[in-house]
């Protein structure tokens, strides 16, 4: 396992928010096709490190290597084209165009015919557009929303928004995939069946996953490696046994 | 024959459906009208709107474009159209000699278009980066700089070539040159090319370019830009450069359609295109629906038509003018309205489902 070399390396990452030190010194590992965990109690930080991560907020110091590139000095845009996708705590869908659209932008930078081309409906308007919703289509068959494809995305049922919030993450192409909170707010059958699916997803289309969450019992199911965050300072890491028995984590949750 | 069953049906499908109606909208007003004038039903003013109508309509679906789609306010439509309709003129002055009207007019419209697109470009650049209401600001006060430098250009030709001042006249044609553009004054003496027909076309020719847009990858990318810019910019959309391309599309249409206003009239001042112009634009394209093209056409026909059929009542027209406007705001953003236009439409596309098979089966989903 260690001999592994990691998609995603974090060395020495912080931020300060003037003089607040949100998240300081982090280091921490994620591997190809692991799923990692990030967790903590509220307020660790630890969707500001997602925030870092692909860029949202500019780390006031350490680097973000990133298959074998820094990311510290990147655009949001040029973190996610080298192949860090993100879903939101709170849902961010295009909540006015229809879930296969949702799908279809994830897929942007992966089109190349150009503006003129589509005014003027050239050949290739047409070729990349069919290959395109046969992509799209396929993606939200295994994210199981094939009946919705043509719902408008706000009007989706909660869950369902989660799930597209993924597909439309994937569509991307990443090698990364930040989850923040998939279970937000499901239900303990429907947590279990997103499990399922999260493993999925890995397995198909081999990449890594990084997830916030606050549900233990998926946290413990799922994760191979866990990364503890408290007062934005890691606190462990280690194996879900290993978190578990660790008396600093169990300390940070339940108090002396 | 299935094959054309089904795209004949695709036509009416939820997503093509408001395409579909811009355009047979279009061109059966365009049948209609030609057939009244051909038989003498169509009346003096009436023919006389007909192609400012289509200007407006041009400019309020690229506004709509800016607006609707890309989520961007802007108040300075007036001023883009300024800038088509004296290029647009000055270039119909230039070739009057060499070229026949409609090649002239064509090519008056693209100039415009092309110099409108890049004043665009220039005020889109520093501005696009930024979010909030900047885009609103700096438009407003591009209208009024547009229309003040305008009043104060004198651009004039004669076989030794363009004169130019500005400020004050200093331009000395040798008899035979002609001044273009006469300060305060406009551009006066233009030979009027602007046709109807043509009109219609640079309609047409807007639609095809917004719809074909809003369906592709860049449209989406607008779209998505829009409703959540920091999701948007996560999947890798380039924010900035998005918004560009609606705002200079938008622009470029505001300029084509000024082009053709202005070589419909004999006499242009720029004060024609002030602050209330660009209102009345947005008016247009509020009242019609964002992001609605049909329901922008339709709006702009109304409300261009509206103050010249009430001239009759003098005193009182913007009155009803007024009331009118606030009659179809209350009706178009009133629930009952909108509850009962949907059980319509619901019981349309139940209708056409019945014959048109499977294909509809998904849009009621």
């Amino acid at each position: 396992m260690a001999e592994r070399t990691p998609v995603l390396e974090v060395r020495g990452l912080g931020i300060d928010f003037g003089g607040l030190t949100a998240v300081n010194d982090l280091n921490m590992e994620v591997y190809p096709e692991e799923i990692a965990g990030l967790i903590g109690p509220n307020g660790a930080g630890k969707t500001t490190v997602f925030n870092m991560l692909t860029k949202v907020y500019q780390p006031t110091r350490g680097q973000i290597i990133f298959c074998g590139e820094d990311l510290a000095k990147k655009s949001v845009v040029e973190t996610n084209k080298a192949g860090i996708a993100r879903t939101f705590q709170n849902i961010r869908l295009f909540s006015n165009l229809s879930v296969l659209d949702n799908v279809k932008t994830g897929f942007h930078n992966s089109i190349t015919y150009s503006p003129f081309a589509a005014v003027l409906r050239l050949p290739s308007y047409y070729k990349q557009e069919k290959e395109l919703d046969e992509k799209a289509r396929d993606l939200l068959k295994i994210l199981e929303l094939s009946d919705q494809a043509d719902v408008i995305a706000g009007n989706l049922p909660y869950g369902a928004q989660r799930r597209l919030e993924i597909a439309r993450a994937l569509a991307t192409g990443p090698k990364l995939l930040l989850l923040d909170e998939p279970a937000a707010g499901m239900n303990p059958q429907e947590t279990e069946e997103l499990m399922k699916m999260i493993r999925f997803v890995r397995d198909h289309f081999k990449i890594a996953v990084l997830l916030i969450e606050h549900d233990m019992k998926l946290v413990m199911g799922i994760c191979e490696r866990i990364t503890v965050l408290n007062y934005g300072m890691m606190l462990a890491q280690g194996l879900p046994e290993e978190i578990q028995a660790n008396p600093a984590v169990i300390k940070a949750y339940l108090g002396e | 024959m299935t094959k054309d069953k089904k795209g004949l049906s695709a036509l009416f499908s939820a997503k093509y459906r408001g395409r579909t109606a811009s355009y047979t909208l279009v061109i059966l007003a365009y049948i209609i009208l030609e057939v009244m004038r051909a038989s003498g039903n169509l009346s003096s003013l009436f023919t006389s709107l007909l192609v400012p109508v289509t200007c407006y309509i041009v400019a309020a679906i690229g506004l709509n474009l800016n607006v609707g789609i890309s989520g961007e306010l802007n108040l300075g439509q007036a001023g883009f159209m300024s800038i088509g309709a004296f290029t647009g003129i000055c270039v119909s002055g230039r070739l009057a000699a060499s070229v026949p009207a409609v090649p002239r007019l064509i090519l008056a419209m693209i100039a415009g278009a092309l110099l409108a697109s890049l004043f665009g470009f220039i005020i889109g650049v520093p501005v696009l980066k930024l979010q909030g209401d900047y885009l609103a600001i700096v438009t407003l006060a591009f209208g009024q700089i547009i229309k003040s430098l305008i009043t104060n250009m004198y651009l004039g030709f004669d076989e030794n070539g363009f004169q130019f001042s500005f400020v004050e006249n200093t331009c000395k044609l040798v008899p035979g040159g002609k001044m273009l553009l006469n300060g305060p004054m406009g551009a006066t003496g233009t030979q009027r090319i602007a046709t109807f027909t043509v009109g219609v076309i640079l309609v047409l020719v807007a639609l095809v370019i917004v719809y074909n847009l809003m369906y592709s990858k860049s449209g989406r990318a607008i779209m998505a830009a829009r409703d959540n810019r920091i999701a948007a910019e996560l999947i890798g959309i380039n924010i900035s450069a998005t918004k560009m391309l609606a705002f200079v599309v938008s622009a470029g249409l505001a300029g084509a359609a000024g082009a053709m206003y202005g070589l419909n009239y004999s006499t242009l001042v720029p004060n024609k295109y002030d602050f209330n112009t660009s209102i009345l634009i947005l008016v247009y394209v509020v009242l019609g629906g964002l992001g609605n093209m049909t329901g922008t056409i339709i709006s702009t026909v109304v409300l261009v038509l509206l103050p010249e059929l009430l001239r009759s009542l003098q005193d009182y027209r913007m009155l009803i003018y007024a009331i009118v406007l606030i009659v179809i705001m209350l009706l178009t953003n009133n629930e009952w309205v909108r509850t009962r236009i949907k059980l319509l439409q619901k019981s349309l596309s139940g209708g056409r489902k019945a014959s048109a098979g499977k294909e509809d089966g998904k849009e009621a989903a």
